[in-house]
């Protein structure tokens, strides 16, 4: 027996994340490690947890294994619940076939037998790669205090950037007048950020006429959402203050994470209110030794340092050796670094090993990524790997 | 090991640790950073592979229960065996506690329930990282009724202060252990001599003899009554064991052994050989460095925030330091703020402690003060 809920989430976590390069080489882009210990998905998993919706469903498509092991059955995020929890949703077979998810609209269009299991009035549609806190129950209390169909959260954007977004134009109670999606002279700079509550009779029927529409290409932003405003649904935008962001480039992840180190970060991490949860990784407290200097950074349980670390990133297990020097940098799981080293501007996945005597040569600028499992031997230049290419390297896996 | 139980009995030993022991007991006392003192034991158990383990308490074992909760973080929460919480039925005043073995007839229908045949029982007061199952191998393979696990004393080491002393006879030819000719409790083991570690491995058949016998002679001492007096009709032997050990019976010894923990081989020792050690998850953010931070020498738990100086000193979960403070030879436990500008040193700051900006809280070398819990200065 099923208990009804009020309010289910369904959170997209089967983006590539193309544009990261060999960081989504074998994971999917919200799976991909964040902020010294989380990964991307933990940020929305644990604001699902902190607002109280407890029914989730992750729609997962590209490269699945990490996440999948990842959220297990959503114990760190307090998600195993007899009754709702986290629930892990792929792609799957049917009697007459089945397909791949074409788009954000059809993963859950796919997958409306779920949401009906718990007989909700409400869905919150959101995405596994951004990174911020937000209440979701406070944009459902807005979602109905409007009586809307359907609210959309935005965020104000500088004025400059506003031509990337989907741009919403809300009349003055904020009631979305127009969508444009990428306007090239925009007439607000309220961008959505994909996150959306609907009233669940709507949304099922506009994702059935979106499926009867062989041109749509499925996607919430560019075909849905249009689709309901010319049907004239109530509409709201729920202004959302705070940081928020899409990592989805190597400099916007880089910078993501940069952010954090700031003086008084936007994003709090250590908000006891707001516990941003994850696997724990089960570590010693870390050890900074004589010769040790650390500077504006975040150093995780694990960690060995003997050298130098300025304005970076240590995720558990980090070994930096004596001499070295780790600056502007992210450094993740269980990397060794040998002694000697120079690191600017890189970013070095899981259980990489760099030789003593190592140094990064990007250009200007350039952010250096190193794939996980690699070794570099020692005094070498550590470059960027690409393709799954190591360039300039050959190295095995651990 | 499928066949063996863990019987953890927490130790009486709460005098020496005081004030760390005035709302807890030994077992459940702070150490290295994030643990607990009955971390290392339990965490060596699961490693060896038991998975059917359980604790007697005696007193003030309310934040031992919030800490083991279900066993979760040592894999214990199964549905056959798992971790047993077993606190005494009657409570006891100060006089009536006389043993472990009045705690386990207490609950004679868990060692009946219990479907292996071996059971290794230990205090909850040693920092260890073994692995057991040797131990339950050479156990088998010598025949013995029990074997007891035993530590050389090295020069000035005072880690096993109140420890009965174990005299050996010949090698066992089933490996590295030794036969038990005498056991000898009242005086202190000196460097050179064995000392017995309060960790015993016997069937459960046994143990339920001498818990039938030492009920019945109204003594419960485990070792004194128990092994000790009848050592003339059983097969006792002893095994060596090696590694970071301790036995954390008094605060200088608390504060000295976290202290060797700042050498790099030690701290691989205790956390990563043969097994790692586990604790109640807090889900704290990274431990994260101002500009202005200087820590040398130190280990620090996550969920720390450092703005001033820090040397030869260990941090817990979620600990604060504030500009200008300069914290020094101190242990300084989960939660504690120290305030702009504030001096500590040769300290020991219980949980959720502070130190007020500009004040001075310091002890003298080698004879730290402690800072009760959620006290300010």
């Amino acid at each position: 027996m099923i208990r009804a809920k009020d309010c289910v989430a369904m959170l997209l976590a089967g983006g590539e994340g193309r544009r990261l390069g060999i960081l989504t080489r074998d994971m999917a882009k919200p799976a991909v490690p964040f902020g010294g210990k989380y990964r991307v998905i933990d940020f929305t998993l644990s604001n699902c947890t902190n607002s109280g919706i407890l029914t989730v469903g992750v729609l997962t498509q590209y490269q699945p294994l990490v996440l999948n092991s990842h959220i297990g059955i959503g114990i760190p995020w307090d998600l195993d619940r007899k009754n709702g929890g986290v629930t892990v949703l792929p792609p799957f077979m049917r009697q007459k076939g089945g397909q791949w998810y074409s788009g954000t609209a059809d993963a859950i269009y796919q997958n409306f037998y779920f949401i009906e299991r718990y007989d909700p009035r409400y869905v919150l549609v959101i995405s596994g790669d951004h990174i911020y806190k937000m209440d979701y129950s406070r944009m459902l209390k807005y979602h109905q205090d409007k009586q809307a169909d359907v609210t959309i959260a935005v965020i104000q954007v500088p004025w400059d950037d506003a031509s990337r977004f989907g741009i919403m134009n809300t009349c003055e109670e904020g009631r979305i007048v127009e969508f444009e999606e990428k306007p090239e002279k925009p007439r607000s700079n309220m961008a959505s950020m994909g996150i959306y509550i609907f009233n669940r009779e709507i949304l099922s029927e506009h994702l059935e006429t979106d499926q009867n529409n062989p041109a749509s290409s499925n996607d919430f932003g560019k075909n849905v959402i249009p689709q309901m405003l010319q049907a004239g649904c109530r509409m709201y935008a729920f202004l959302f203050q705070g940081y928020w962001k899409d990592v989805g480039t190597l400099e916007s992840f880089w910078e993501a994470n940069m952010d954090l180190l700031l003086d008084n970060p936007e994003l709090d991490l250590y908000d006891r209110n707001w516990p941003i949860y994850t696997v724990n990784p089960n570590q010693p407290p870390h050890y900074q030794c004589s010769s040790a200097q650390v500077n504006r950074a975040l150093v995780n349980e694990g960690c060995m340092v003997f050298g130098r670390v300025e304005h970076s990133i240590l995720f558990p297990g980090v070994q930096v050796g004596k001499d070295s020097v780790v600056r502007d940098s992210i450094i993740m799981s269980g990397t060794v670094i040998g002694s000697g080293v120079v690191l600017e501007r890189a970013i070095v996945g899981e259980n990489v090993i760099i030789g003593d005597g190592c140094f990064t040569k990007g250009r200007e600028n350039e952010i250096v990524v190193v794939q996980e499992n690699t070794v570099v031997p020692e005094g070498s230049a550590v470059e960027s790997t690409l393709n799954g290419e190591v360039a300039g390297m050959k190295g095995e896996a651990r | 090991m499928k066949d063996v139980m863990g019987v953890i009995y927490v130790n009486n030993q709460e005098e020496g640790l005081q004030p760390l022991t005035r709302d807890r007991c030994v077992a459940s006392v702070p150490f290295g950073g994030r643990y607990r003192l009955i971390d290392f034991i339990l965490s060596s158990m699961v490693n060896s592979g038991i998975f059917n383990i359980s604790v007697f308490t005696v007193r003030k074992y309310r934040s031992l229960m919030d800490h083991l909760e279900t066993g979760k973080a040592w894999d214990l929460n199964r549905k056959h065996d798992g971790l047993f919480i077993l606190p005494p039925q009657t409570h006891y005043h100060s006089a009536e506690f006389q043993g472990a073995l009045q705690s386990f007839n207490q609950h004679l229908d868990y060692f009946h329930r219990s479907k292996q045949n071996y059971v290794v029982i230990s205090g909850s007061n040693l920092v260890c990282n073994l692995d057991l199952s040797y131990v339950v191998s050479f156990h088998r393979q010598s025949d013995a009724d029990i074997t007891l696990l035993y530590k050389e004393v090295e020069n000035g080491q005072e880690d096993f202060a109140g420890c009965a002393r174990v005299i050996t006879g010949k090698e066992e030819p089933a490996g590295i252990g030794q036969r038990v000719e005498d056991i000898l409790s009242g005086t202190d083991p000196m460097p050179g001599e064995k000392a017995a570690l309060c960790v015993y491995v016997m069937r459960k058949a046994l143990l339920l003899e001498l818990i039938q016998q030492c009920s019945e002679a109204g003594r419960f001492h485990l070792l004194d009554d128990g092994i000790i007096s009848n050592l003339p009709s059983l097969k006792v032997c002893a095994y060596p064991v090696d590694g970071f050990i301790s036995m954390i019976s008094s605060i200088d010894l608390f504060y000295r052994r976290s202290m060797d923990l700042l050498q790099p081989i030690n701290w691989g020792k205790l956390f990563f050989q043969p097994g790692l050690i586990y604790t109640k998850v807090k889900d704290e953010p990274p431990t994260r460095y101002t500009e202005d931070a200087r820590v040398k020498n130190s280990l620090l738990a996550n969920g720390c925030i450092v703005e001033g100086c820090v040397e030869n000193s260990v941090l817990f979960r979620g600990v604060k330091i504030n500009k200008g403070a300069h914290v020094k030879d101190s242990i300084i436990m989960q939660r504690c703020v120290v305030g702009e500008n504030a001096r500590v040193e040769n300290a020991i700051l219980d949980k959720e402690a502070a130190v007020s900006p500009n004040k001075i809280f310091r002890g003298e070398v080698q004879s730290p003060v402690v800072l009760e819990k959620r006290k300010t200065v």
